[in-house]
């Protein structure tokens, strides 16, 4: 059985990160920036979880990358609910509309 | 063998992801990121993590990717009005774009960059074949026993906060 080297995992996990990056930039929509902000923190749990395969006694990687999962469902839980009362406010998911505070 | 199967997911993986970036639709890319998520778990698999794989595809795809889709119906709206006094909306989108690129570009570059220039040194030995379940559940019950309960509360202050917060507390509105 072949071994797959630790770099690998880390330049996927890297080209996930920057398309997340990408994503969160570019999308006109806060859901389609929440799309984003998920895939980054999945391209992290990559590398935890690579760099976990060393540590197979007490697998610290894997804890780790099992709290991120946890915080990032109660992110995403409140975020969307903030989501819903600004698009009840301002009737629009734009980000760049939403610019009250601006004024 | 295996390297064919880390070079499959990873490409699917990366694809999806491409998919999202590049799509018009934003339910396209809830869809896109279903995939992604799969193509991440099979990546767990193959480093090893099983219970992580597992829990990846009940909390994210079974979960979050449904609220995000439910959110994205939720806040639907119309692209035409029926205002003729109201201005037509010009897209320039593309000064968003440029600076997308350049930071995922540049920022992949210069991660690729250090990667590919960096010598790591493990400590430990490889993993061996073997679930990780029962070594997971002995670390959170003894030495990560105050972050499990930490992980507890927050969740439970999420799903208040998320429930009040999005209570409609103006019907006129």
């Amino acid at each position: 059985m072949t071994v797959i080297p630790v770099q690998y995992y880390l330049v996927v996990a890297a080209a996930l990160f920057c398309i997340g990056l990408a994503i969160s930039i570019t999308k006109r929509h806060f859901i389609g920036m929440l799309l984003g902000i998920e895939l980054m923190l999945n391209a992290v749990n990559i590398n935890l979880v690579a760099f976990g395969r060393h540590d197979p006694e007490r697998l610290s990687g894997q804890l780790f990358a099992l709290f991120v999962i946890v915080v990032a469902a109660a992110e995403v839980t409140v975020a969307l609910a903030i989501i819903l009362r600004v698009y009840g406010r301002f009737k629009t998911v734009d980000p760049d509309k939403v610019n009250e505070l601006k004024q | 063998m295996e390297a064919i199967i880390f070079y499959m997911f990873s490409a699917l993986t990366l694809g999806a992801g491409l998919c999202i970036l590049f799509s018009k639709n934003l339910i396209y890319g809830a869809f896109a990121l279903f995939v992604a998520f799969l193509g991440v778990a099979a990546l767990y698999v193959l480093a090893g993590a099983d219970f992580l794989a597992v829990s990846q595809i009940m909390i994210y795809v079974g979960g979050i990717l449904v609220l995000l889709i439910f959110g994205i119906m939720l806040t639907q709206q119309k692209e035409k009005s029926d205002d003729s006094t109201r201005h037509n909306r010009v897209e320039v989108p593309i000064t968003r774009k440029i600076w997308g690129f350049v930071a995922g570009a540049g920022l992949f570059g210069l991660l690729v960059k250090v990667i590919l220039s960096s010598d790591f040194r493990m400590a430990g030995e490889e993993m061996s074949t073997k679930s990780t379940i029962k070594t997971i559940g002995v670390e959170l019950m003894t030495s990560h026993l105050l972050p499990f309960e930490i992980a507890a509360i927050l969740l439970l202050v999420a799903l208040i906060g998320a429930a009040y917060l999005a209570l409609n507390r103006n019907p006129t509105a």
